[in-house]
């Protein structure tokens, strides 16, 4: 395992990301080469995926993730996407994803109001992508969240496209906030860019009561460290 | 030239926030129906031409002060 070589992915911290320490080491821990990215930056580093974490970016005004879209990082981050780079957006970084057009949908208040923080049962849709590749078909996988606006939207049309492309990669076993189709996770057509509510990056210690999270980020770097090796 | 945008959502989408003030209000006595509950944002604006400054505005509003997918919004302005 150890000498297999570190895929660097970087890890965007806004101001106000709170998940960011938790990803990279996360990631660090799963085989990667974790590296910060501050928000100014107008360049993102050579690496080979990019991680936008949790937290309440710019405090949320607005709308969630409106503001964080015009961050100088994240015209470099669209154009890392729109090459085909992999691009992973959790919780609050999956609303940025939607705010910033590099995901369908919209993240709204929670339907019961309430701000959520609790392990859920989500079923793995689609395994062959970048993001699902280490988990089966089917898998239930237990990863926490903790969130006030994950209510996916989409309209019905979307919503039937995104299920004929196999958009969808996550759904909640029991749906906690209210999203249409129970979604947790969906991917962009190309499969590159991918954004989910619950955080992967707080459940892959067994200290704290699942490690399935590692499925997904681990996922991630076997993808990364594909491609750092396809393009060397 | 001033400009006030009124952002709503959209009908039928879920408004929690207009829920939780509906059964507010209900508690306190008032005969509530529905509430649902938008945005108002007060702009100042350089333009005098109202053809042009609404034009930006809806622009605006397109790109960053309502969600398309889910809000409407309306621009008032006054000169």
């Amino acid at each position: 395992m150890s000498d297999r070589p570190r895929p660097r992915i970087a890890v965007v911290t806004f101001p106000g990301s709170n998940d960011d320490l938790d990803a990279a080491l996360a990631l660090d821990r799963l085989g990667a080469d974790a590296t910060l990215v501050w928000h100014a930056e107008p360049e993102l580093p050579d690496l080979a995926a990019v991680v936008l974490p949790g937290g309440f970016s710019y405090g949320d005004y607005l709308r969630c993730g409106a503001i964080a879209r015009f961050a100088p990082v994240m015209k470099a981050v669209r154009r890392f996407a729109a090459e085909g780079g992999l691009v992973l957006g959790i919780c609050n970084g999956f609303q940025v994803l939607c705010e910033a057009g590099l995901l369908p949908g919209v993240l709204r208040p929670n339907a019961s109001l309430s701000f959520i923080c609790r392990d859920v049962a989500v079923c793995v849709e689609h395994a062959d992508t970048p993001f699902t590749s280490r988990a089966e078909p089917g898998q239930s996988l237990t990863i926490p969240v903790k969130h006030g606006e994950g209510c996916y939207f989409a309209d019905a049309e979307l919503l039937r496209e995104l299920d004929a492309n196999g958009q969808i990669l996550l759904r909640y076993e029991e749906n906690p906030n209210g999203s249409v189709a129970a979604i947790a996770g969906v991917a962009n057509e190309t499969a590159n860019v991918f954004g989910l509510m619950p955080h992967p990056e707080h459940a892959v210690d067994p200290l704290l009561g699942s490690t399935d999270g590692a499925l997904i980020l681990g996922s991630l770097v076997d993808a990364a460290r594909e491609r750092m090796l396809t393009a060397a | 030239m001033k400009a006030t945008i009124l952002v709503r959502p959209k009908p039928g989408i879920l408004d929690p926030q207009g829920e939780a003030v509906q059964s507010s209000l209900r508690q306190l006595g008032f005969q509530v129906d529905e509430a649902r509950v938008g945005r108002v944002i007060d702009l100042e604006l350089d333009d005098a031409d109202e053809t042009a400054a609404r034009a930006e505005l809806e622009r605006a509003c397109e790109q960053l002060l309502a969600n398309p997918l889910i809000e409407s919004y309306e621009i008032a302005l006054q000169s």
